[in-house]
């Protein structure tokens, strides 16, 4: 069928099947990649379009009905919106990028009705689509603030500490970016993966002769070279496809490998295999039961890994306190839910693989593919798309060893794309926990002793598991000072999705408990919840529980005095909100945090290189993989001013392993510290050079002009001809010092720790149970604040990841696969947050910075649950906190308006 | 190839029909039930067809077209009849679900938790259906399950039709759900009353998500009946909610369900009354 319609302003005559929806049309056909789509269900809203000046998800649109109408994209934007997109940019409303295209559209449908909209008109106009990055507050503030001038640019030498715009900004607010599945070969070949349907079954396959004939390829466990990876190079348990068993619901099978339409109607129930159902091994209690069938047959009693932290004499202090509590305290599997779902392309180029792939672990990936190929690992090249979203989610392989092994087998280029409900089904989660704390303080509040036992689900097969199991007890006892120390991580298999690295790798589940006990001693001994905290918190110079002395950089008390007054006006205001009486009450929580930046007492190195060719041109080669976080910026922000030229010269070659030196992964809270010194020292030994070149002394000031190089060093300026000079390459590296851990756990698991307390005021529904949550203040020690307004975007953006860990998320496999029944925080949702910053400087770190991507998340979830308890006196056990749970709680306590 | 008919009457539409299609209107409910697969279905598109759009009035009440949308709806100019439904409406997912979703595509869905029916139950609908033979159906016999209806095949819902009351009407409409926007609903509930002389003549009331299809609740109207507008919400009773069944599901337990929809009733009367 030919359908005519206008495209921009542009008319357009397309042919196709009426049925295709219009956001395949646009992207597939039509070349407007601009166009995201998060879901094809109209859950999230990344392909919002106007049609007819409405907006629309361009995935619940027929080809069939768009006949003479008018279709704008955000590729049209430019014609009209451009403020709108500079004013995205400006406040720093992009983070990854992938809700940008349908935010944009949504908000430029609103300012063409009402130029000046208030916050509430905004959340209405956007109430739609979905951010899982930036916790909408800089979204709003762009939308109604369009006029606002840019920051400007820094000067030479003071990149560090500007409001910067992003450097790769521009690209996400014009639909130009290219996530995963944006830059497909138009010839590639497709892959559909058949899922196993149950959490634990046996199978086998019928005769796959038929589908063979009609495909390019169908590949299963038998054509695998090295049937086996993870995160951990002695732990390679999880099978690329499953090899006669599967161990949980979403667990790939059968991949299908063909022309695109070939493979997507051919359903799973076409393809011969032979199920036979067990009764699966479901949570913590089942896989820790006497006689439990195992998950994996040679890990006993399903146990993964476990260990603890051992310090002073526990007992004998729980005996002395004058306050003792204690808590268990429950959460589930929660999905990373970025709204880009798994995707990505591959080639075989000669004896090379190439895979372009949404990531935020290029070296990783190339090692593991290599793995399983069994090539070594020069043999594949990982090019690292834009990556729409990963908060650890994109750590572990997902499209690519499908990608090597059919690209590989085939010579053609071959794609891979998720949908929503496989992304969530088969990609790891945050491990379901259950936390057992006992903690007893002095009668003046000084905290004694503390006992806490964390038990993890760590689902099908280990992935970042071990990780968690050993963070947790470092961190178990809070951001505070125990002497005496009992904590102990332990991580079970069960038939669980995998459970993996999300945004503090287990530390915010320790902090519900930490927390919990900080608010119930405090009350014990009616001493105020931040007072009690402010007593007891770390600070330069004590001991942690790991025998590690925090010489420098442990801001939590000056977090604790920045957040007093704003605690102290939120009391008043509530109180005086509960006066009124009736069915609404309000309550103030807090919470605080520390978080170890990097891996645990393992070597975390990055390194990093930044050039100047013969042109003049000065390029900066990261393998650090921005995922919206920002470390592109900073990383540039930290080498220019490292190097004395200015940010704005800098280009950057980001990623690519053939390209690149390896900078670790974007995890653990680790790119500015570790990336950040590593870009330091690489800038400072290109400027070293450039010094000794023109014999000029250190405070010598740098400029570009072309190829030539002018240093002036106090009344003399020399200059170098970079055509004959160069190229010169700056190289640096940075690996965190860090020790063992012994047997008690005792050692220096991390080189520094970021710090944050947080305070929320919400509003209980007490007759329907429902938490409106009103107001965040949110202070982080984060060393120095190399870009505030990036810094403040990760805040904002963990805040709402952690609201929606507090009230509504629950991944329930096979129940919550999809956007609309697994429900992640709207635009309605999220509270005004304002970030307060505190730079308490780490001496190791880049002028002084930690690092803050985790750290905003942690906070959050003790701090609303806090506030609930002071407005209902419920104490929330387990999350999330839905509506029915805290209803039936508060009649259970008899509470009433 | 999967056949594609978009007509441009109702009459085409119902020809085509004499063989089995799915129909598609807004597309909101039939994508997101063939995410990640080709599209095989031979479809019936009957976004085309003038006949069914819109909203007309006369002596009798007003029709609302079968693929008449939520933004059409909350943009008609309507009396307070209508506000309940149109605080659906502007429930229903986002504005991007609102601009292209139907109200007949709600109640075809059928959904127990469809944010149209109880509106139109407590506005007394019925169903304009046709087919072969064209009929009227009330729409408590419409929706006759989850994710059923009477239609026949061969048959088509053409409109909604809305009666006047024979007095002034107040309606509103209350979700209970657990985030602010694009939310399946854990309860709602929604009533049109009708005063004479401040005291209720005449009350419906239909709660939903509470039972495979949203259900009238004939006790609570019956004790409205008489009730001065500041005595409406004390007349809210738990035993009147027998017509419901909730059940325990992701979204709330039963037991809730049947707590919260007191509340909800309780405080939409109040609402009713200011």
């Amino acid at each position: 069928m030919k359908v005519g319609f206008t495209l921009n302003g542009k008319a357009v005559a397309w042919q196709g099947a009426p049925i295709t929806r219009l956001a395949a049309a646009l992207r597939d056909d039509l070349g407007s990649t601009g166009t995201k789509i998060g879901c094809d269900a109209g859950d999230c809203g990344a392909c919002t379009v106007l049609l007819d000046g409405r907006q629309t998800c361009a995935c619940l649109v027929a080809m069939g009905q768009i006949e003479g109408r008018t279709i704008e994209t955000v590729e049209g934007l430019a014609n009209g919106a451009a403020a709108l997109q500079a004013s995205f940019l400006a406040h720093g409303a992009a983070q990854c990028g992938i809700c940008t295209p349908g935010m944009l559209m949504a908000a430029a449908e609103l300012l063409r009705r009402n130029s000046k909209p208030c916050r509430g008109e905004v959340e209405e106009a956007l109430g739609g689509v979905l951010c899982r990055c930036t916790g909408y507050a800089k979204i709003v503030d762009a939308v109604m603030n369009v006029a606002a001038a840019p920051p400007r640019a820094p000067t030479t030498g003071a990149a560090v500490g500007a409001r910067l715009v992003r450097v790769d900004g521009l690209p996400k607010v014009t639909g130009r970016e290219a996530f995963g599945a944006d830059a497909v070969p138009a010839d590639a070949l497709w892959i559909r993966v058949v899922r196993s349907p149950h959490a634990r079954a046996r199978f086998a396959l019928g005769d796959l002769a038929p589908l063979r004939q009609r495909l390019a390829a169908v590949l299963t466990a038998a054509d695998v070279p090295f049937n086996g990876y993870g995160i951990y190079p002695d732990i390679k348990d999880q099978p690329v496809l499953a090899d006669g068993v599967v161990r949980y619901r979403g667990e790939a099978v059968v991949a299908l490998v063909g022309d695109r339409r070939a493979v997507l109607s051919i359903r799973d129930e076409d393809v011969p295999i032979a199920w036979l159902p067990e009764t699966p091994v479901m949570g913590i209690a089942a896989a820790t039961a006497d006689g439990a069938l195992l998950v994996q047959a040679d890990k006993p009693g399903n146990l993964l890994l476990e260990g603890g932290v051992r310090r002073g004499k526990v007992a004998e202090a729980f005996a002395a306190a004058a306050a003792v509590t204690e808590g268990v305290f429950e959460t589930a599997f929660v999905e990373h839910a970025y709204i880009e779902p798994e995707a990505g392309w591959a080639v075989r180029v000669g004896d090379r693989l190439e895979i372009h792939a949404s990531t935020q672990t290029p070296y990783m990936d190339r090692d593991e593919v290599a793995s399983i190929m069994r090539l070594r690992p020069e043999a594949v090249r990982i090019v690292p798309t834009a990556c729409g979203g990963g908060f650890g989610g994109k750590l572990d392989l997902s499209v690519q060893p499908l990608l090597a092994l059919a690209a590989w087998a085939l010579g053609r280029p071959v794609a891979f794309v998720y949908t929503r409900p496989e992304s969530m089904a088969a990609s790891t989660k945050r491990h379901p926990s259950r936390i057992a704390a006992k903690f007893g303080c002095d009668a003046a509040g000084k905290l004694l002793a503390c006992e806490v036992t964390a038990s993890f689900d760590t689902g099908a097969y280990a992935s970042w598991g071990p990780t968690v199991a050993n963070r947790v007890p470092v961190h178990a006892m809070g951001p505070y000072h125990v002497p005496n120390v009992a904590t102990w991580g332990e991580a079970f298999f069960t038939n669980g999705p995998p459970a993996g690295a999300f945004r503090g790798f287990g530390v915010p589940q320790a902090a519900i408990a930490h927390e919990a006990m900080m608010d119930a001693l405090a009350d014990k001994l009616g001493i105020d919840r931040l007072e009690f905290r402010h007593l007891n918190a770390l600070r330069a110079g004590d001991s942690t529980a790991t025998g590690q002395t925090l010489a420098h950089s442990a801001g939590l008390a000056q977090c604790l005095d920045a957040l007093r007054p704003h605690w102290r006006k939120a009391h008043q205001e509530v109180a005086a909100f509960n006066r009124s009486g009736g069915a609404k009450r309000r309550g103030v929580g807090i919470g605080c945090m520390w978080y170890g930046i990097g891996n645990t007492s393992m070597s975390n190195p990055s390194r990093m290189r930044i050039g100047l060719s013969p042109a003049g041109t000065l390029t900066l080669y990261s393998g650090a993989v921005d995922i919206g976080q920002g470390s592109n910026t900073i990383l540039s922000q930290i080498a220019a001013d490292a190097l004395g030229l200015p940010v704005g010269r800098i280009a950057l070659v980001a990623g690519d392993t053939d390209l690149t030196l390896d900078a670790g992964k974007t995890s653990a809270s680790r790119q500015t510290f570790v990336s950040g010194k590593a870009a330091e020292r690489a800038a400072a030994d290109l400027r070293r050079q450039i010094l000794r070149l023109a014999n000029a002394g250190t405070d010598a000031a740098l400029s570009l002009d072309g190829a030539v190089l002018a240093v002036r060093d106090g009344g003399e300026v020399r200059t170098i001809d970079l055509a004959q000079a160069g190229p010169l390459i700056g190289d640096g590296s940075f690996d965190p010092p860090t020790t063992p851990l012994d047997a008690d756990g005792q050692g220096i698991p991390y080189a520094t720790y970021a710090f944050a307390a947080q305070i929320a005021t919400v509003e209980v529904d007490l007759e329907l149970g429902t938490v409106k949550v009103l107001r965040v203040v949110a202070a982080h020690d984060v060393g120095r604040a190399i870009n505030p307004a990036l810094v403040e975007g990760q805040i904002e953006g963990g805040i709402a990841q952690g609201l929606g860990l507090a009230l509504m998320e629950e991944y329930l496999p096979g129940r919550t696969e999809n956007l609309h029944d697994y429900l992640i925080p709207t635009v309605g949702d999220v509270p005004e947050i304002e970030c307060i910053l505190i730079e308490d400087r780490e001496p190791l770190g880049p002028s002084g910075a930690k690092g803050v991507g985790e750290p905003g998340l942690v906070p959050t979830a003790p701090a609303i649950l806090g506030a609930v308890q002071h407005a209902t006196g419920v104490r929330a056990t387990r999350l999330p906190l839905l509506p029915h749970r805290l209803r039936e709680a508060i009649v259970a306590a008899e509470i009433t308006p | 190839m999967a056949a594609y008919h978009r007509p441009r009457s109702l009459g085409e539409a119902l020809t085509a029909l004499a063989a089995p299609h799915v129909v598609l209107a807004g597309g909101t409910d039939f994508y997101p039930a063939r995410v990640g697969r080709a599209i095989d279905e031979d479809v019936l598109d009957i976004g085309g067809i003038a006949a069914l759009r819109g909203i007309t009035e006369d002596a009798a009440g007003w029709r609302l077209g079968a693929t008449t949308t939520w933004s059409e709806l909350i943009e008609a100019d309507l009396p307070p009849l209508f506000d309940g439904l149109k605080q659906a409406a502007r429930e229903v997912g986002g504005r991007q679900i609102q601009n292209v979703g139907t109200i007949a595509g709600n109640l075809c869905n059928a959904s127990p938790a469809a944010d149209g029916v109880p509106c139109l139950l407590a506005l007394d609908a019925a169903a304009e259906i046709a087919g072969p033979t064209a009929r009227r159906l009330p729409l408590g016999d419409f929706v006759t399950g989850a994710r059923q209806t009477a239609l026949q095949p061969g048959e088509l819902l053409a409109a909604i039709h809305v009666p006047r009351p024979a007095r002034p009407a107040r309606s509103g409409f209350l979700k209970l759900g657990a985030r602010r926007y694009l939310v399946i609903s854990i309860a709602m509930a929604a009533a049109v009353v009708e005063f004479e002389r401040d005291r209720v003549a005449a009350a419906r009331v239909a709660v939903g998500a509470c039972s495979p299809v949203a259900r009238r609740l004939p006790a609570l109207e019956a004790a409205l009946i008489g009730s001065g507008r500041k005595q409406l919400a004390a007349r809210v009773d738990a035993a009147q909610l027998a017509p419901l069944s909730p059940i325990d599901d992701v979204r709330g337990s039963a037991a809730y369900r049947r707590d919260a929809v007191v509340v909800l009733l309780r405080r939409l009367l109040e609402g009713l009354a200011s």
